[in-house]
């Protein structure tokens, strides 16, 4: 991007109107740097990313186990049965949940601890590598740790219903409660890396801005409201995408916590995915899933960033 | 999808490199050694320390015999060896040979190519190895005649009962009976203030064997082969739906621990070992496996286990000595190396087969073992096996993969009250129309 910048700007430098007959040096300059830079990158995009998209795309027309070729082709039916599954729905569902925790509790969450953090205060290093701790974390070893911590026999939950005295609570067990538990874990999980990325762009707000305001007589609230959080505007635009995004792609955690159940009341796309793809060896069925997570995250990904990033 | 990633790729990249730099240890490592030997790559599930020991031994002694061998045990947990199992088989790093439960998952995998076909093998020389084994578990391991796994054991799924708690309550087992009697033995223990049963909800499969067995008890062995064929009434059979019902009254009981919805197998044997429930529907064995799962290393003393073979329901067609449970091989995959085929040949033959049922781990299916099953409850399996008037392998794995997780699915739904029978059998149904 900035060589390319730089090119431009140096052409009508040297050259006064003709453009076009100008333009070939330029791109013959840049011949050999397409050649020997673009084929790697092209490569490895195609091989890793169209390549794989264009198979899942075709195996989700097939009824296939994984094994050999796939020869029985089905049409739309594995996403008929897809939309008529209520796992699936239910999938959907907890994905909207997780997308909407995230963004609204997780989120403000982040920003609250960062506001606190961005300070060069006493200890702050400290609380920032606390809070950013459980994000460094691999998320089957986070989902393990949690689900000893919720364990109603053993675990901390146990251990704290014991001491009040009151029934022991099998949260991953629960239908009801199982959900709330993975989303806990969820925030617990991923603030920090979300507070970073605030204090990141805490630190680059202009402190000079804010002394206009206090001069100005700006409360505390109106400083944050009125001059932090616009000037913070393509941080936070940033943190959402983010957390939208890996909403969606959630698997890691799950697993070792619930493993989608009890009766799917806590399946994703990911692991009905895993689920009922993989090891039911359904391989077009999970090849729709794909797709269908596929075209969600395409469109909410592009269309996020249309309307909201435009200006980042 | 992964395109999207590609914001994260900062974060992500370290964790990858690291992947990759282990990956390419490990290659430089694995060819290395295959210059020394012929590596034989053995994946298994076996948690039990002492069981493991044994096969270390066996490997060893096998491997002081043949100079240029080195077999390499490798591990996966039950679950995660199931869902890797079809990935690995495809990949250059399929081990050579590994656990089979037979059926409907084994006959799937033969019928891609995957596994190496043993009929030629195993009929040389007069059939001298195939006549090594039980006929019946060469039978329940081949398909159009063709032998897809070396038979490594047998078993069956009965119930297994803590004595003192049994007596605590004053529940006898010699007066179960029929599925009513049980149903009330449930109450019994369950006013006692004992939970009455260990049961794995989170991993499914073990809550499978009561629908599978009331199946059978309604049923009886037509039934389910109909159903299985897809054939009359299939799954919306009356006896199966009537299996359901008795189910679902099971869990109107509550006889489960609490949160055995989210209860791993191993959590359940812990439970069990930890004399926290009052019984478990489990495998012949229980006695050890309680035991490697259990808090404190020791689990309940042999001598106060029991043990009690699934009741009888009234008026089902099934018998009371029609039993529900294991065969299992070693499948072989086709690129194994020789030295893989006749080390599962030695490892499954009288004599170690006999060593194996000695210290209480299986009910051999060498010809000529039998005289090593000495533990008492599991001599009570295989005397159960040997009077077995139908002997049908797990639902789960017969039905193959994906009609059989959804018959796990439905029987957890039905004992917690969240499906009917009906809707039960109907889920079944429609996935094995759509087979």
């Amino acid at each position: 991007m900035t060589d390319m910048t730089a090119t431009m700007t140096a052409v009508p430098a040297t050259a006064s109107g003709k453009k076009v007959r100008y333009k070939s040096p330029t791109v013959r300059g840049r011949l050999p740097v397409l050649i020997l830079f673009l084929p790697p990158a092209l490569l490895l995009f195609t091989v890793f990313v169209i390549l794989p998209m264009g198979e899942a795309a075709w195996y989700s027309l097939y009824r296939w186990n994984g094994y050999g070729t796939p020869q029985q082709f089905v049409g739309l039916r594995n996403f008929e049965v897809l939309f008529n599954n209520a796992a699936f729905s239910q999938a959907l569902i907890n994905n909207g949940i997780i997308i909407l925790v995230s963004v609204l509790l997780q989120i403000p969450l982040a920003l609250w601890l960062a506001m606190m953090l961005a300070h060069r205060i006493a200890g702050v290093v400290a609380f920032r590598l606390i809070f950013f701790l459980p994000y460094v974390l691999a998320d089957v070893a986070a989902g393990l740790i949690w689900r000893f911590v919720y364990d109603g026999d053993y675990g901390l939950v146990a251990a704290v219903a014991g001491f009040f005295g009151v029934a022991t609570p099998y949260v991953l067990a629960d239908r009801g409660l199982a959900i709330y538990a993975v989303l806990a874990v969820i925030i617990w999980k991923y603030f920090g890396f979300h507070m970073m990325l605030f204090i990141a762009g805490l630190q680059a707000v202009d402190r000079s801005v804010l002394e206009a305001a206090e001069i100005d007589g700006a409360t505390g609230w109106q400083k944050f409201r009125y001059v932090t959080l616009p000037l913070l505007g393509s941080t936070v635009r940033l943190s959402i995408f983010f957390a939208v995004i890996g909403s969606l792609q959630l698997f890691d955690l799950v697993m070792p916590l619930t493993g989608g159940g009890p009766s799917n009341s806590t399946q994703t796309m990911v692991t009905f995915l895993y689920t009922y793809g993989v090891t039911r060896m359904q391989v077009g069925l999970g090849s729709a899933v794909g797709v269908v997570l596929f075209v969600i995250c395409v469109t909410l990904a592009f269309g996020y960033k249309r309307i909201f990033m435009r200006h980042d | 999808m992964m395109m999207l990633e590609r914001g994260l790729a900062p974060l992500r990249a370290a964790r990858l490199s690291a992947l990759a730099a282990a990956g390419g240890m490990a290659l430089l490592f694995g060819t290395s050694q295959a210059f020394a030997d012929t590596v034989v790559k053995w994946l298994h599930l076996e948690t039990v320390p002492a069981h493991l020991k044994m096969w270390e031994d066996i490997a060893a002694k096998y491997e002081s015999e043949h100079p240029g061998v080195d077999i390499q045990l490798q591990f996966l947990e039950n679950e995660a060896f199931k869902a890797k199992l079809p990935t690995l088989l495809q990949s250059d790093d399929a081990p050579h040979f590994f656990y089979s439960w037979g059926g409907g998952v084994l006959k799937q995998q033969s019928e891609t190519g995957a596994l190496m076909d043993l009929t030629e093998a195993m009929r040389a020389d007069g059939a001298a190895w195939e006549k090594s084994y039980n006929p019946a578990a060469v039978k329940g391991l081949t398909f159009n005649d063709r032998i897809y796994a070396v038979p490594f054991k047998m078993g069956t799924i009965s119930f297994f009962y803590n004595k003192a708690l049994f007596q605590k309550a004053g529940v006898k087992a010699e007066d179960i009976k029929t599925w009513d009697d049980f149903l009330k033995a449930v109450k019994t223990l369950k006013d006692a203030g004992i939970a009455p049963i260990a049961g794995g909800g989170g991993d499914k499969w073990p809550l499978h064997f009561y629908w599978s067995y009331l199946v059978m008890r309604n049923g009886g062995q037509q039934v389910f082969e109909d159903a299985k064929n897809n054939e009359g009434e299939g799954f919306l059979h009356p006896a199966i739906i009537k299996a359901g019902e008795q189910l679902a009254e099971l869990g109107t009981l509550e006889p489960f621990q609490g949160g055995y919805l989210g209860a791993t197998w191993p959590q359940t044997l812990g439970l069990f070992g930890d004399g926290k429930a009052a019984m478990i529907l489990s495998f012949e064995h229980t006695e050890a496996t309680q035991r490697a799962n259990s808090g404190d290393g020791k689990g309940l003393a042999p001598e106060n286990i029991g043990r009690f073979p699934f009741p009888v329901v009234e008026g089902g067609a099934g018998n009371a000595t029609d039993t529900l449970g294991g065969l299992n091989g070693w499948a072989v995959t086709k690129n194994a190396p020789p030295e893989a085929l006749d080390f599962v040949r030695y490892l499954t033959n009288a004599e170690n087969e006999r060593l194996m049922a000695s210290i209480g781990m299986l009910l051999p299916v060498a010809v000529g073992a039998e005289d090593g099953v000495t533990n008492p409850l599991l001599r009570a399996a295989a005397d159960q096996l040997a009077a077995s008037t139908w002997h049908q392998n797990y639902f789960d794995q017969d039905l193959g993969p994906s009609v059989g997780r959804v018959v796990n699915d439905a029987a957890v739904e039905i004992v917690s009250g969240q499906m009917s029978a009906e809707e039960g059998a109907r889920m079944i149904q429609d996935a094995r129309e759509l087979e």
